[in-house]
């Protein structure tokens, strides 16, 4: 048990901290010493707390390390990693969360800047809509997949059946038709009110003089969308990509109340194929390699990503 | 050719009327200045012939066209901010082009009018960098220059200098000069600062509360102010006021009673006052000097005085507590407190009756 929680927190861990790793602004030179030695402590804490429990799944992956089966915990070296590598969910997990990660990504950023763009503009019950669009962020997941599940998908008892059957089709059992689909529109609808929230109040930093200049040269809603809004918006969708990237790479309690990980391996992403690993089969040793894996997959998107991303974020606009 | 008409326009934001009948002509080739104070509605005035405020009624018409309804994009007009408004994640070039590929202009062509227009205003060697690259007076540059390659009938000033320090103020505005020589455009620039109305422009709007107050050039509306407003508004220092009354008025000219001294003749021949009007006498600074206290028109004390180098500005109160200011080029040291007699130019005085008007 333990094992999983430590393992999810080093893959955050690891995945953050490549984040920040972008150039900070310089202190002043004389203070260097001074300053390196009073940031000492916090930075030795933060090591013992990455360090540790790395260290620990490290050992637990090198060796045979399985609760059914007590006895010596002979080291085995790579073993674990390939079965993790070759096991047939392997190849699943990774595909499905890059899916998953990548499908949520587009349609939070493309919804949440067309949503933005649309409420900017003052209208009446302007606040009462803000609040319903952010509000799903503060619903727990375990709780709104298990609405989803339940009240909205059911076949017999979801609102979509009951439309469809108005309609006269058939309804549709979407975990079992469309699983990794259904999981993504969940996902998609929990995380787009914090995309939105980001993208509303940077819309409301747009200079108005701008968009007034714009439409004196000629341009139309369109053209100062994509030329004037869209740019300014680049900061807070780098920020949306990269903080969504990272929760969601992990992503798990949706996929638990939900499908678990099926119809086969449909929907098992790796966090999933982890958990199952550790907690199904009882094999540590395994889980733990599965989670370096993780870890790893998660520092390339983490360095890709601050590459790509990292830049915009830091250049002043 | 550019002949701007607005005839009786009127703007309100819910019930309050900010614009209260604006009556303006402007002719080709014209550099017309608004200026007034704060809030009398310069700014509003600008953005509903840009055609970026919707006006409540009247009309403005271009080359008699009636553009009051066109949306400010076919209006061929172009407007240079305070803020300057460039687009911040385009370079300088692209700032310039962006209305010209808007409009589905040929990539050559544009080349050609952005690198002209750059020349003019010597931004050859900043055309690839982004406007937070540039400091204030550039930025400035690049917002005009963005104006000038649309070759737009009208140019349109708000404020444009208000953000640069002293200095590049006043090289901007030999420049502004300049360019409207070179481009003999019709512009319309709005200040609140006297000076840039008074050097730059052919004719001077002065506005008052959502009203024009008087409009004419820049010497005339100096000279020959109107009403009270516009002379206590126009020169630096202020134009001092003083009460009195009509003594009698005839061929010879008008005799005037002022509460703080003797009688003083005004050389005019005016003639329809009856004797006991309450008026008000306005002098210039430059129109007052000081004499012995025996010879003066009036006798007032010495408040404080500024040695400003070439002038020296006085500010003294008659006995009746009336500030009066006098600006003199000699040095001659006039201790505080102390009495002095004031000497009035009456040839260059005015006189202005109770409502405000001005009578000579
Ligand atoms: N959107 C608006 N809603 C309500 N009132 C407004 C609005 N915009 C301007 N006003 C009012 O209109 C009046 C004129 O404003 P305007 O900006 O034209 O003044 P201005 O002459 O340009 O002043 P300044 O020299 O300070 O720029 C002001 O009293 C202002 O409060
Ligand atoms: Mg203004």
């Amino acid at each position: 048990m333990g094992t999983s929680i430590t393992m999810s927190n080093t893959n955050q861990h690891n995945a953050s901290a490549a984040s920040t790793k972008t150039p900070l602004p310089t202190p002043l030179k004389p203070r260097k010493s001074l300053g390196s030695f009073l940031v000492t402590p916090s930075v030795l804490i933060l090591l013992v707390w990455m360090i540790v429990p790395l260290a620990m799944t490290i050992y637990f992956s090198l060796i045979r390390y399985n609760l059914l089966y007590p006895g010596d915990n002979e080291l085995v070296w790579l073993e674990n990693f390939e079965f993790f590598v070759t096991d047939d969910g392997f190849f699943a997990g990774i595909s499905n969360t890059l899916i998953l990660v990548g499908s949520v990504l587009v349609i939070t950023v493309a919804m949440g800047v067309g949503i933005s763009v649309l409420i900017n503009s003052s209208f009446w019950g302007q606040g009462i809509v803000r609040v319903l669009l952010i509000s799903p962020f503060f619903i727990m997941p375990t709780v709104s997949s298990l609405v989803w599940k339940n009240l909205i998908f059911h076949p017999v008892s979801g609102v979509l059946a009951a439309i469809w059957q108005f309609f006269g089709a058939t309804p549709i059992d979407w975990f079992t038709t469309y699983p990794l689909l259904s999981i993504i529109i969940i996902v998609a609808w929990q995380w787009l009110p914090f995309a939105i929230l980001l993208f509303v109040t940077a819309l409301q930093s747009l200079d108005q003089e701008q968009q007034e200049a714009a439409r004196l040269d000629g341009a139309g809603s369109w053209s100062i969308f994509y030329y004037l809004t869209l740019p300014h918006l680049a900061r807070p969708i780098a920020v949306v990509v990269m903080i969504e990237t990272i929760f969601l790479l992990s992503l798990f309690a949706e996929i638990f109340t939900t499908t678990g990980g099926g119809p086969g391996y449909e929907t098992t992403n790796l966090a999933y194929l982890i958990y199952s690993q550790a907690l199904l089969q009882f094999d540590v040793g395994m889980a733990s390699a599965g989670g370096l894996i993780a870890v790893i997959l998660a520092n390339i998107a983490a360095f890709f990503l601050v590459r790509v991303i990292g830049k915009n974020l830091t250049d002043k606009p | 050719m550019a002949y701007l008409d607005i005839k009786q326009l009127r703007k309100a934001y819910n019930e309050t009327e900010i614009l209260k009948g604006i009556d303006l002509e402007i002719n080709d080739q014209e550099f017309v200045v608004f200026v007034g104070p704060s809030g009398c509605g310069k700014t509003t005035l600008l953005r509903s012939i840009a055609g970026l405020e919707e006006v409540t009624s009247g009309q403005i018409v271009l080359d008699s066209t009636d553009i009051t309804q066109l949306p400010p994009a076919k209006r061929d007009l172009a407007m240079v901010f305070q803020s300057y408004a460039l687009y911040p994640h385009m370079s300088v070039k692209e700032n310039m082009s962006f209305a010209l590929k808007l409009a589905g202009i040929e990539k050559a062509v544009i080349e050609k009018k952005v690198k002209e227009t750059a020349e003019i205003l010597e931004l050859g060697p900043l055309l690839e960098r982004k406007p937070k690259d540039l400091s204030g007076g550039q930025r400035q540059r690049v917002a005009i220059g963005r104006a000038i390659v649309r070759n737009p009938k009208v140019f349109l000033f708000d404020e444009p200098l208000s953000n640069l320090d002293a200095a590049l103020r006043i090289q901007m505005r030999l420049e502004l000069a300049k360019l409207h020589k070179e481009l003999k455009t019709t512009m319309i620039y709005v200040t609140h600062d006297q000076v840039e109305a008074m050097t730059l422009a052919d004719k001077v709007v002065l506005l008052n509360q959502g009203k024009i107050e008087q409009i004419g050039s820049p010497l005339d509306l100096y000279t020959k102010p109107a009403n009270k407003f516009v002379a206590g508004f126009l020169g630096m220092p202020r134009m001092s006021f003083l009460d009195g009354k009509i003594v009698s008025s005839g061929t010879e000219g008008i005799q005037v009673q002022l509460a703080a001294g003797e009688n003083v003749s005004l050389p005019t021949r005016e003639t329809s006052l009856s004797t006991g009007t309450p008026v008000s006498l306005g002098v210039r600074p430059e129109h007052v000097s000081i004499s012995d206290v025996a010879n003066g028109h009036l006798q007032a004390r010495l408040e404080v005085s500024e040695h400003l180098g070439s002038d020296t500005y006085y500010y003294v109160k008659t006995p009746t507590n009336e500030s009066i200011t006098i600006r003199s080029d000699n040095q001659n040291k006039v201790n505080d407190n102390e009495a002095v007699g004031l000497q009035l130019d009456l040839t260059q005085c005015h006189l202005f009756e109770k409502e405000g008007n001005r009578i000579y």
